[in-house]
């Protein structure tokens, strides 16, 4: 049979961001993939070095719209460590809270995504209702439900009362017998397993090989968590299992999701009834001395990195960012081959590639009462500014 | 292993091929070696227990470039490896050889830096569209940006 190569994005109906793809096909076998990335390149490496770290942290948050709190504290904890700042413990409390329901949004959007693109919509729909559920504590917490604006350098904005906290710990309570019963739903339900095993293998070796990171490594028995190997914020003192699976494809990588929510759960509920009292920041100065740090943190997607360079102004000399879905692009081409075309859409979704959610409104009421914008008014200030440019959309 | 330790044990290891080791904090280590020693380096980190390359960063130091390779073992350490480079003729060799993994960053200095990788896998440039101009860096210091009626095509 002959060969035959196909493009696929960046703009595709079967991919959930834009990246673009070239697939080598004999039949219905993937034979070869070709990844060309940077259609999302915007140069925010460069742009940080044009303005001040506190400006940074804001830029740095926008790299992505899901995992937006773990770049900002990746950010901020190398720039301060460059300061020689430690941050209060209540602080560091804060962090870690709204990072493990940014790793819960982030897993069960993940397990809704997974549902879909192998026709299991039911699913979708029950995870994406559940993530509603951590996105509006998040909104509670924050005031935002992406890019939550939580970190500063030397601590954080907002603190966490025990209103909130009663509330996070309602919702854990629900999401964990969700969570448990979706479990139970697909592992007796053989169409569910069948369909995800043996699709997109990646073994041991190869995974270590090509660095891979976060659950796509760990579906493959790596056993490497930065939460554990190298802890930041309060990872320290809560005590977490690191969930690894040997399935090795793209089974494994949604039992390591989903079992990486419960630990979650469990961690938010230790974070939340062992809060520490104390300050919410400490003081930084605005120049940052001269000097260097690298800092990781483990994304809801994997290991990410970021190194800082200071130069003793209030602009940082160099900013490099490291994104796990980059660490786990070189072994796509390995989980593609020799597959089938059909498989093309879940494999790429296993890997959890970061795209943006930002696209919906909330209602935003600032403290005196100035100015509120509602859904329905944002709806009807589109649906006027398009008609004084002629075009009625009224009755859609 | 206390950092102390780590150090000597890497100072034997490499037995002079690296020098100016610091240790700011636990599980982190800088070091500096030449661009002719680099590859055994690598070759040799391996061998002492480093699993992969976790990063490359480029940075423009005026006349010289560094370029600094993070690396990655099992158990939370990160090494930074630095080397400096000449501004007029940059050229590294690949370490793809040694960790596969680490083709991409490579193609971003080449990319970004327009610092030469010798002996790097062949394919598609990243993260630069197919179509941009040559000799036009942006993480070079010098550099502010594309002249406004240069054309980028989006890649196909």
């Amino acid at each position: 049979m002959s060969e035959i190569k196909i493009p696929i994005g960046p703009q595709h109906p079967a991919l959930k961001e834009p990246e673009s793809f070239s697939l080598t096909l004999e039949g219905e076998r993937i034979i070869d993939a070709e990844v060309k990335l940077g259609y999302n390149h915007r140069g925010i490496e460069k742009a940080c070095e044009s303005r001040n770290y506190i400006q940074d942290i804001y830029l740095i948050e926008r790299i992505c719209g899901i995992c937006s709190h773990s770049h900002s504290t990746c950010f901020v904890q190398a720039v301060e460590e460059i300061a020689g700042v430690e941050i209060s413990a209540r602080a560091q409390f804060i962090r870690t809270i709204v990072a493990e329901l940014e790793r819960i949004h982030s897993h069960l959007l993940w397990l809704g995504v997974a549902g879909h693109e192998v026709g299991f919509d039911t699913l979708f729909m029950y995870a994406w209702r559940d993530r509603e559920a951590v996105l509006d504590i998040l909104a509670l917490i924050s005031g935002n439900r992406v890019n939550y604006g939580i970190n500063t350098l030397g601590g954080v904005r907002r603190d966490i009362d025990k209103e909130q906290s009663r509330k996070i710990l309602e919702i854990i309570k629900q999401l964990t017998e969700r969570t448990e019963y979706y479990i139970k739903v697909a592992t007796n339900e053989p169409t569910f397993s069948g369909r995800l095993s043996g699709v997109g293998k990646l073994s041991t070796e190869k995974a270590k090989e090509l660095g891979a990171v976060g659950p796509t490594a760990r579906a493959s028995s790596i056993e490497r968590d930065v939460r554990r190997d190298d802890p930041y914020g309060a990872y320290a003192q809560i005590p977490f299992k690191v969930i690894t699976d040997n399935h090795a494809d793209v089974l494994g990588r949604t039992i390591v999701r989903v079992f990486e929510l419960l630990e979650s759960y469990k961690m938010l509920k230790y974070l939340v009834q062992n809060m520490p009292e104390g300050a919410l920041t400490v003081k930084v100065p605005r120049r940052i001395p001269a000097g260097e740090a690298i800092s990781r943190y483990e994304a809801p997607r994997g290991e990410d990195i970021h190194y800082v360079r200071a130069n003793g102004t209030e602009m940082p000399e160099r900013v490099k960012v490291r994104a796990p879905t980059l660490a786990n692009l070189a072994a796509i081409r390995e989980m593609l081959r020799g597959g089938f075309l059909a498989d093309f859409p879940i494999v790429i979704a296993a890997i959890d590639p970061c795209f943006s959610c930002t696209d919906r409104a909330i209602q935003l009421v600032k403290d005196n009462g100035a100015e509120t914008v509602d859904w329905r008014q944002l709806r009807d200030y589109s649906i006027d500014w398009h008609k004084k440019r002629g075009i009625d959309l009224s009755r859609i | 292993m206390a950092n102390e330790e780590i150090i000597k044990s890497l100072e034997a290891k490499l037995a002079g091929a690296v020098y100016n080791i610091i240790s700011p904090r636990e599980r982190r280590i800088f070091a500096e070696t030449t661009v002719q020693k680099l590859v055994e380096v690598t070759r040799l980190l391996k061998e002492w227990g480093m699993i992969n390359v976790g990063a490359v960063t480029g940075m423009d130091g005026g006349d010289k470039f560094e370029v600094m390779y993070h690396f990655n073992d099992a158990r939370g350490l990160l090494l930074n490896l630095k080397v400096f480079i000449p501004r007029e003729d940059p050229k590294v060799p690949s370490v793809v050889s040694i960790f596969p993994g680490a083709f991409l960053y490579e193609y971003e200095l080449m990319d970004l830096l327009g610092i030469k990788v010798e002996g790097t896998p062949p394919g598609r440039r990243y993260p630069l569209p197919d179509s941009w101009p040559e000799g036009q860096y942006p993480l070079r210091k010098d550099w502010k940006g594309l002249a406004t009626e240069t054309e980028v095509k989006i890649d196909e």
